[in-house]
């Protein structure tokens, strides 16, 4: 199975991920944690003279290559939406960009959503938008 | 004198007594080297177990009818045999746990409320895991009593130099150890610690859950005031573990838990203990669970306890030089003359969880995680290792597979 998991675009983006970096004085930002193996992952992001309008997102922090290429590929997603949109984007859209089956596999589906559940607490900070239903999952997930 | 021939271990044999090596995953053997997470259970255990429930079935030290006293035999029998095991002086100084965390927790509750306080320190180790480090963290801050951790070298041996400083922080009221490290393998030196301890008018809190599956451990000879373990580790079913006590301090002790069986009076305006142990075992215990724990004691002991610490040398030998080969690998512990049957180790530049997630592929069964030591990651730099541990059924087959799989892991991520 792992030969779908690893699949190419998985270890290109493992290996040269999209939006790696830290944004200094982002208008929101957000620490994540995955208790079940200490992955962290903290999210930054910047907004458009609109306030509303994702210019620019980045992601810093160690994981797994699932985690690390979802978080990357997330980054290119978020791009030029809405802090609302992306607090509604459902995590299949997530799921299915990255493409390799989870479902089977709760362990590493915690650490594909690990991007997308820190980038919507960020959002929720800074623009009050929803917190993500799946946060249950996430119980030790840092509200900082 | 009568000579001895030290009994060998053949693991291929043992293996036949394990129904789950029957069944492949993923089309592969099975190569199951995760056992310092959880043992697999010998068909002699799964037996006696079902043999019980359907012969001898019926709630301890209630009835008086004869199903109820064969029970009560069987879940006693099986108390003995964890005193044996232990060389405990007496089974009034064995409790029946869920687990060995329960234990740990009985000790920093019961004792550890009354007993703590501004001025006093509880002293835990950097290889703690977190059953044996956060009751204590925690206790601490709610008795106002300062908590200090002794530091391991860069090898993940305790730095027993660093002692007479943590004795500088107040009074030393309970040093808490383990005595293997489930994360390292490191063997620590409880009989220096506990030494140590008793100079400073200290207990001494003893978490074997990876020492007593494993190799030969005598509370009497180690001197500690209390020693946990847990069952699932050593072949025995999951809801079962001990914890011993000394008997003076379980009678100073107050319960844990409160309800049925742990009390002797009770009346409106006040309450009785019960004697020990039972003072230590509220409600209805696991006790099918129990009793399997001390079939589990039957079969290890049966194989030989020192013919296991022997094996398990060996495969930790082999699996270490195995390793040494793979420049690609870096393995965090002590050299195997001082560890037991568990290796942490990363890959360069791939997760552990990526590791095993491959070795998965191949039936290789390896835990990727921080093992619940986090502090001790945290020492060592890391968030999280793959670790491989044996016992008494791992086979050197399983080691090739290992460092195959490994190879794999390397050709994914080129
Ligand atoms: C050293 C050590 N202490 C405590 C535990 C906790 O065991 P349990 O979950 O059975 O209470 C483990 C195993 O997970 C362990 O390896």
């Amino acid at each position: 199975m792992d030969d779908q998991l690893y699949r190419e675009i998985i270890l290109d983006h493992y290996k040269n991920p999209r939006g790696h970096g830290v944004i200094e004085d982002a208008d929101a930002e957000a620490d994540g944690m995955n208790p079940l193996c200490g992955d962290e992952v903290s999210i930054y992001v910047a907004f458009a003279e609109d306030g509303e309008t994702i210019e620019d997102v980045k992601f810093s922090g160690r994981g797994c290559a699932i985690s690390q290429a979802a978080t990357s590929m997330l980054m290119e997603l978020a791009v030029g939406k809405t802090a609302d949109e992306v607090a509604r984007m459902p995590r299949d859209e997530l799921l299915e960009e990255i493409g390799v089956p989870l479902q089977n596999n709760p362990t590493r589906l915690k650490c594909a959503l690990l991007g997308l559940t820190t980038l919507k607490v960020a959002l929720h900070k800074a623009k009050g938008t929803p917190l993500p239903d799946g946060l249950a999952g996430f119980d030790e997930l840092e509200l900082k | 004198m009568a000579v001895t021939t030290p009994r060998k271990l053949d693991a291929q044999t043992l293996r036949q007594d394990f129904p789950i090596f029957g069944h492949p995953i993923h089309g592969k053997p099975l190569s199951y080297l995760d056992s310092a997470s959880s043992s697999q259970k010998p068909r002699q255990v799964l037996d006696a177990m079902r043999t019980f429930y359907e012969t001898s079935y019926a709630n301890v030290h209630r009835g008086v009818y004869d199903l109820a006293e064969r029970a009560t035999a069987g879940f006693e029998a099986s108390r003995e045999k964890v005193r044996a095991l232990i060389n405990a002086p007496s089974t009034a100084e064995v409790i029946f746990t869920r687990n060995v965390t329960q234990g740990l927790n009985l000790v920093a509750y019961a004792w550890g409320l009354d007993n703590l306080g501004p001025g006093d320190v509880a002293v835990v180790t950097e290889l703690e895991h977190h059953a044996n480090f956060v009751p204590w963290q925690q206790i601490a801050k709610r008795t106002g009593a300062e908590f200090r951790v002794i530091g391991i070298d860069d090898a993940g041996e305790l730095r027993l130099d660093g002692l007479d400083a943590i004795a500088q922080a107040g009074q030393i009221k309970v040093v808490a150890a383990n005595l293997v490290s489930n994360t390292l393998g490191t063997i620590n030196p409880i009989d220096r610690l506990t030494a140590w301890a008793h100079e400073q008018g200290a207990i001494m809190v003893v978490d074997a859950a990876q020492a007593v599956p494993h190799r030969r451990v005598d509370v009497q000879a180690l001197g500690c005031d209390f020693l946990g373990f847990t069952s699932h580790k050593l072949c025995g079913p999951t809801g079962a573990g001990a914890l011993y006590g000394r008997r003076e301090l379980l009678e100073r002790m107050s319960p844990f838990e409160m309800g049925g069986e742990m009390i002797r009076k009770v009346s409106i305006e006040e309450t009785t203990w019960n004697d020990l142990p039972y003072k230590f075992e509220a409600g209805t215990p696991a006790f099918v669970e129990a009793y399997g724990m001390g079939v589990a004691i039957d079969y290890i002991t049966e194989v030989g306890i020192e013919a296991i610490e022997e094996y398990e040398h060996e495969l930790v030998g082999l699996v270490l030089d195995r390793l040494a080969e793979l420049p690609w690998v870096t393995v965090y512990g002590p050299p195997a003359g001082r560890r037991a049957g568990i290796v942490s180790f990363n890959v360069d530049d791939v997760h552990p969880h990526d590791v095993a997630q491959i070795l998965d592929s191949e039936g290789v069964c390896v835990r990727a995680s921080h093992h619940c030591t986090q502090p001790l990651m945290r020492r060592l730099g890391i968030t999280a290792t793959a670790r491989a541990s044996f016992y008494l059924y791992s086979i050197p087959e399983e080691i090739d597979r290992l460092i195959g799989g490994l190879h794999k892991v390397r050709k994914v991520f080129a």
